[in-house]
């Protein structure tokens, strides 16, 4: 062996001395049980390694055929937020990431603590009794959500409003597969944009589970979630509220007081960066009494023998290592880091921070809806209200409009034909703190002068 | 270890701000104008009011309280707690990839697409498979995607299967996942010696089974000798051999398991590939397959034309996707690092050391500890407590002990059919000292299981929380912070 | 370990006690102390009907769970709501205070298939 390989320790002296204690005369007798004929042939096809410092100027080449540098209106379920300093100082403390799930709690406390003070915020912005420590994200949390209210209800017919996510309507579409069930979808209002309650009554029927909703809901509306629980209630059936921007959740009313059973979402908002789509983080909180049916991992508090407060892994034989195929999910890690950073980022702002953070998100998106709905030929495409996300109408093509707008150096939102094929005019803008008034002037100026050509 | 510390909650003092939100520099809306105010909270009950000082100090004093794998040796089997190296997260934190939209447009991430599809050849090169996704957020997902797979495989040609063979030594979430995807699982026991015997399978294999789930190594750290063997039964009538890949830290670059007539495979960059763990997560779990189940792999799949690389989003026989976009990003920037920084010969040394590792911790405990399977291990030995229980001394007890003298325990009481397992993994990245100074606390604690076992049962004293009472936590559930009544 | 000589025992470590027209059946001590503490039990509701050998409810400790097995088969006349409210009871009271369900029986015929304590004791011994 070369002498010098990144992160092994063994010299040849060392792997001389180990092999004579074990009494062998080379690392190649212990290779014996793997049959002759599976033996890799040779090496395998992969390039030889690169200094730590090549690896990076390698990395960062790559990083560099990305484009980050341009202003972004990008949401539809990840969005660009400021995160304090702090966080990724924090996470940077190896007794955190480089530690594994908790199973030895009088070594994990740090861990069993924060995670606990998350499931508290979590149930604290969601208005509910509990909740877990994380799933892997907000559409496969909202999966696992509708698998719980099936096991809840005894149930098998699943709803989903049409205005919730696309890939999280797909991601339960998968999750349903081994069910041999597929989600029926319940309509958006074309003129306001938020799910039509008054269509409950034809698809929610007594062998419905569960109705699943987004709010704010894809297009950005604001959803009348009180109504919609009624509704669902009436029939006995269980109201999922989905939310991927949760900071929404610092200045709407809580899903647990308007009538939700089970609020998920993604927390990514919440310090964790955009990163090409992951790492996320699934948040999911519902009440007590459905305890014994939600998965992932939870923490409870408990005592030690000398009688102080301290933290554990609870309610295990939920879970696959106990329960194995009778286990309420297959999942075994929490998404921790991030779970951790999103703590760290909610206890950095605070009750007077987040709050206003959530209404300056709303009053940068709420110019700008107004600023370009006054724009000719641009109108807001909806009439329920919205929080930091709306979908605007262009009467023209939308895919030269982005394109123009990106010369600008503004990535103008998300066009929403690929999915809605009825939606070709419409694109889904998202607005956070991130983008400066001087930004989004610029986008409206921009869009006038497009929208002056495109005449 | 210093003891744990107050709630976050209970250092709240009302009107203390932390870090404000930025400057209104447009018009301020009045939230109440432009929605309805029944649909608007005032307050967020209990939330915390603290200063950005005390934060800080807060999660400080949590980290110390707090265990990893740069604290001290980390043997716990199963999970590969290798090395974390530092430069992953110098990478994973470069603007061009943490601060990338997932929506951009594919001509604004042709860097993340290139680093996704060089991974999928290195992955694919590794275990010897046809096509791979990195779209599973973790090995479980993993699992349910391939057994999905597996189920509607069979559910196009019309012949759907119900049953999946699982080892009685298999990880938990095998079952699990199994039963997500609306398979009935049919137990195997391993021999006496620890292996899966082709014999067994042959007696349970039939058309209804869809798939063998296997690990290799096996839990008990064993090479599954009659792997090949095994495949051709399964294969014969007409099912597929999963395996799962917690193991796969014991075979790069020594042998690969597509040839030994797996068809699935699903990988945890957060074992293998150095990426943290993270405290429980977040992981990747990529899983690889034969060409025969290539077209029911995840949607979208990163596809290269030329020198452009694009996203194909075609649905076609695809089981559709498991999450939204395209996986965990940023561990596959760490996972790529590390190949890149480790290279062929080093990804084929780290097999070979942590199997010289495994063996011998092996060699040297086996007087002290009862080694249920005397034989050679790949990259980890499991040992039980039936020599220390002659002294009422169980592995708990070791483990607990084991805290005291600095180290993190094994994994315990896994594998099931093991009583009182004590699986020790030691991974490549520790030195001959390291372990050393291991095999040696280890004796010495099975020397105090002999003559003074009260030190192991008061185990440990030394971390400032002594053991914790989980029938309490249990009875009474208390699951997050009220506000003092 | 005890196993009272007035009861019948099953292999999946349920116990039966005849009332007349109607039976109590609990878990036995063996099970109890194989479990550990336990923390949690779930019982069908009265007037539900319950079939030899199938399950009928879950009991848990901190790190095991088992199912429970009816011994027998037939109506569930009472359930043991106390037992259900504190689960440690069936740690100290097996056999006494928690018991699960008394059961109103459809075929008397079953009970002769149950073991004696005598046998049921062997064969914890073999089972260990």
């Amino acid at each position: 062996m070369k002498s010098a390989l990144p992160y092994i320790p063994h010299t040849e002296d060392d792997i001389k001395k180990m092999c004579e204690a074990i009494g062998i005369a080379s690392v190649e007798e212990l290779l014996k049980p793997i049959p002759a004929s599976l033996r890799v042939d040779g090496a395998l096809d992969i390039k030889a390694g690169l200094s730590e410092q090549e690896t990076l100027a390698r990395l960062k080449e790559l990083s560099e055929k990305n484009t980050t540098t341009k202003a972004s209106f990008l949401g539809g379920g990840s969005y660009n937020h400021y995160s304090p300093s702090v966080v990724d100082h924090l996470l940077l403390r190896s007794e955190f990431f480089t530690s594994y799930t908790p199973y030895q709690p009088e070594l994990s406390q740090g861990t069993l603590q924060a995670i606990f003070e998350y499931q508290t915020l979590i149930c604290q912005l969601t208005g509910m009794e509990i909740s877990n420590s994380s799933l892997y994200d907000g559409a496969s949390a909202t999966a696992e959500a509708v698998l719980m209210a099936r096991r809840l209800t005894r149930r098998g017919k699943v709803v989903v409003s049409s205005a919730l996510h696309p890939e999280y309507r797909d991601t339960i579409e998968t999750y349903l597969l081994g069910f041999n069930e597929e989600p029926t979808e319940l309509a958006y209002c074309t003129e306001a944009g938020s799910t039509i309650a008054k269509s409950i009554d034809s698809v929610v029927d007594e062998e419905t589970a569960c109705l699943v909703v987004q709010h704010p809901n894809f297009f950005g509306s604001i959803e009348d979630i009180k109504t919609l629980a009624e509704k669902v209630h009436a029939k006995g059936a269980l109201l999922i509220v989905v939310t991927t921007e949760a900071l929404s959740l610092a200045l709407l009313k809580p899903p647990g007081e308007l009538g939700a059973d089970i609020a998920v979402g993604e927390a990514q908002s919440f310090g964790n960066p955009v990163s090409f789509g992951g790492p996320y983080i699934g948040y999911m909180a519902t009440k007590q009494k459905h305890i014994r049916q939600l998965p992932g991992r939870i923490i409870g508090e408990t005592k030690d023998t000398k009688g102080k407060r301290s933290f554990c892994l609870t309610f295990a034989t939920r879970e696959q290592h106990i329960r194995r195929e009778k286990a309420t999910s297959n999942i075994c890690t929490n998404q921790g880091l991030s779970a951790l950073a999103s703590a760290i980022y909610l206890n950095s702002l605070g009750k007077a921070g987040l709050m206003d953070l959530a209404r300056l998100n709303l009053s940068k998106a709420e110019y700008l809806k107004n600023e370009l709905s006054e724009i000719a030929g641009i109108t807001a495409t909806f009439t329920a209200p919205t929080f930091n996300e709306f979908t605007i109408t262009i009467d023209g093509d939308t895919e030269k409009f982005l394109k123009q707008l990106s010369k600008k150096k503004i990535i103008g939102g998300l066009g929403l034909k690929r999915f809605y094929p009825s939606l070709n005019h419409q694109i889904l803008i998202a607005v956070t703190e991130m983008n400066s008034k001087a930004e989004l002037d610029t986008f409206i100026e921009t869009a006038s002068e497009i929208m002056g050509n495109l005449k | 270890m210093k003891q744990t510390t107050k709630l976050i909650f209970e250092l709240s003092h009302k009107g203390r701000v932390g870090i404000e939100a930025p400057h209104h520099d447009i018009p301020k809306a009045v939230p109440d104008k432009k929605i309805n105010s029944a649909f608007l909270r005032n307050d967020i009950e209990g939330f915390p009011e603290v200063s950005e000082g005390e934060v800080l100090r807060h999660y400080t004093r949590l980290s110390d309280a707090n265990f990893g794998v740069d604290n001290g040796f980390y043997p716990l089997g199963s999970c590969t707690m290798k090395y974390n190296p530092r430069v992953n997260e110098v990478t994973a934190r470069l603007e061009g990839f943490a601060g990338l939209h997932p929506y951009q447009d594919t001509t604004l991430t042709q860097g993340a697409l290139e680093l996704i599809s060089e991974l999928e050849d290195d992955l694919l090169e590794i275990t010897g498979m046809d096509a791979v996704t990195l779209q599973p957020a973790a090995g479980a997902q993993g699992e349910l995607c391939g057994m999905l797979m597996v189920a509607k495989y069979f559910k196009d040609k019309g012949k759907p299967r119900r049953k999946v063979i699982i080892p009685d030594t298999a990880h938990g979430t095998n079952p699990a996942s199994c039963n997500l995807a609306g398979f009935d699982v049919v137990r195997v026991a391993s021999g006496k010696d620890g292996y899966l015997t082709a014999e067994s399978i042959k007696k349970i294999m039939d058309r209804d089974t869809a798939a063998l789930m296997l690990t290799n190594p096996n839990t008990l750290g064993l090479f599954e000798e009659d792997i090949e063997e095994i495949a051709r039964i399964v294969h014969a009538k007409g099912g597929f051999v999963y395996c799962d890949g917690a193991n796969l830290n014991a075979l790069m670059g020594i042998a690969r398991l597509g040839e030994m007539g797996v068809d699935l495979i699903q990988l945890n960059l957060h074992k293998t590939f150095s990426t943290p763990h993270g405290g429980g997560g977040p992981g990747s779990g990529p899983l690889a397959v034969k060409k025969k189940l290539a077209p029911y792999l995840p949607i979208p799949r990163v596809k290269r034309r030329g020198r452009k690389f694009t996203l194909d989003h075609t649905k076609g026989k695809s089981i559709g996707r498991l999450k939204a976009f395209y996986g965990n990003f940023s561990i596959m920037v760490r996972a790529y690092t590390y190949i890149k920084r480790m290279g062929v010969e080093g990804l084929t040394a780290v097999s070979k050391m942590a199997i010289l590792n495994a063996n011998y911790i092996k060699e040297a405990l086996k007087k002290d500890y009862h080694l249920p399977f005397d034989t050679t291990c790949m990259h980890e030995a499991v040992f039980t407590d039936k020599l220390q229980n002659v002294d009422n001394v169980t592995t708990l007890d070791v483990a607990k002990r084991l805290i005291d003298y600095g180290y993190h325990p094994p994994t315990i009481y896994f594998p099931l059919v093991v009583d009182g397992a004590i699986m020790i993994e030691p991974t490549e990245t520790e030195s001959v000292e390291t372990i050393d100074a291991f095999i040696a606390t280890m004796k010495v604690i099975a020397e105090e299981a002999r003559t003074t076992p009260k030190l192991l049962k008061d185990a440990p004293t030394t971390t400032g929380t002594f053991r914790v009472d989980e029938t309490g936590a249990a009875r009474t559930p208390i699951l997050r912070w009220l506000p003092e009544k | 370990m005890e196993f009272p000589e007035d009861l019948k025992y099953t292999k999946e470590h349920e116990w039966v006690r005849e009332d007349g027209d109607t039976v109590t059946i609990g878990i036995t001590d063996y099970a109890q102390d194989s479990l550990g503490d336990v923390v949690y039990v779930e019982l069908p509701e009265a007037d539900s009907t319950i079939t030899s050998g199938d399950t009928f409810g879950v009991v848990e400790s901190v790190k095991a769970v088992s199912d429970l097995y009816a011994p027998v088969s037939g109506t569930v006349t009472e359930v043991n709501d106390a037992v259900v409210d504190s689960p440690e009871s069936i740690n100290d009271e097996p056999y006494g205070d928690a018991w699960l369900l008394k059961i109103e029986l459809s075929d008397a015929g079953e009970l002769d298939g149950l073991m004696t304590a005598e046998d049921y004791k062997a064969y914890t011994e073999e089972e260990k």
